[in-house]
């Protein structure tokens, strides 16, 4: 259990950042840090005491294989999610660059006064 | 190994609060790198070596990225206007937020002994029906293989969303200004004076 509430508060570091900070990019690495909090939580759902990864090497009996092994179906949707993390991560660096360009500042507060 | 994850994961949320509270961006950059690089160790001895691997790819690539956005450009923190009723009320709500998750945690299966019903079928007929010794790769590829198709294409969506944000001239040319047309002539268009074209001939002959 205390392992599954340090990563929670991981997660609620990460939206702290993104709330109460102003700067831009501190927003993205907060958000950053909450994705690496969900992707270790579902991760850590699958884990099992004393687990092997999920690769039959040769010599292997098959059903001390499935006996040890870690659960396979949450790296699936993990290795899938880290990956969509990437790029939506690109496309905030590229709004917030444009947004430089155009008030050159990164202060959230500074953009919105500029517009009422 | 208890320990080993009790002591990564202690040092993810050190690293990230020196992300969070560092005044200098490019040093809170780094130390989100920091922490997706102890989170990729993490992931190696939770059993999850495909994971790990990736992990260290994607986090190179968000490091480069980042550091791209910061180093040339205006890096230094913001200290006027602080919120402090942002930061007030959310750190009320996270209090409760971690007292609702505590509540919450009760309820999942024992850290290490996962339920695991649909898994042991994968595992089992995974070798057999796909023919990948690598688990994990079998049903990526093969039983969720519209799954990745869709993953490329939000990934191609996004690649083309920032693509389209920075792009820095329009695909349409601008129209020609007209400028000398209907506005104020320059002054090599005006018509020359008479001093001036004796001043030309005078040379030209």
């Amino acid at each position: 259990m205390l392992i599954y509430f340090l990563n929670s508060i991981l997660f609620v570091m990460g939206l702290y950042c993104l709330i109460a900070k102003k700067h831009l990019v501190k927003k993205i690495i907060g958000m950053v840090i909450m994705e690496y909090a969900i992707n270790l939580f579902i991760i850590l759902l699958g884990y099992k005491k004393g687990g092997i990864p999920p690769i039959l090497l040769p010599g292997m009996e098959k059903s001390q294989f499935v006996q040890q092994s870690v659960d396979p179906l949450p790296q699936v949707l993990v290795l899938t999610s880290i990956v969509i993390g990437l790029s939506v991560m690109a496309l905030m660096v590229a709004i917030s660059l444009r947004l430089y360009e155009k008030y050159k500042t990164f202060d959230m507060s500074e953009i919105r006064r500029l517009h009422g | 190994m208890l320990f080993l994850f009790y002591t990564l994961l202690i040092f993810c949320i050190i690293g990230s609060i020196i992300a969070i509270e560092a005044r200098n961006i490019l040093a809170s950059v780094i130390s989100a790198g920091v922490v997706g690089m102890a989170l990729s160790i993490l992931f190696l001895f939770l059993g999850a070596p495909d994971i790990a691997i990736t992990q260290v790819v994607v986090e190179i690539i968000v490091l480069i990225v980042l550091i791209r956005s910061t180093v040339s450009l205006d890096n230094t923190a913001i200290t006027k206007h602080r919120d402090t009723f942002a930061i007030l009320s959310s750190l009320i709500f996270f209090g409760l937020f971690l007292v609702f998750a505590f509540m919450a945690f009760q309820g999942l299966p024992t850290f290490g002994e996962p339920i695991m019903s649909v898994g042991r079928q994968y595992l089992e007929n995974s070798v057999n029906q796909t023919g990948a010794s690598n688990v994990v790769m079998g049903i990526l590829m093969d039983y969720r293989a519209y799954d990745t198709l869709g993953e490329a294409t939000v990934i191609f969506t996004a690649i083309l969303g920032a693509f389209v944000v920075l792009r820095a001239k329009g695909k349409k040319k601008k129209e020609e200004s007209d400028k000398i047309r209907v506005g104020i002539p320059e002054k090599e268009d005006l018509p020359m004076s008479l001093d001036q074209i004796e001043t030309s001939s005078d040379s030209t002959s």
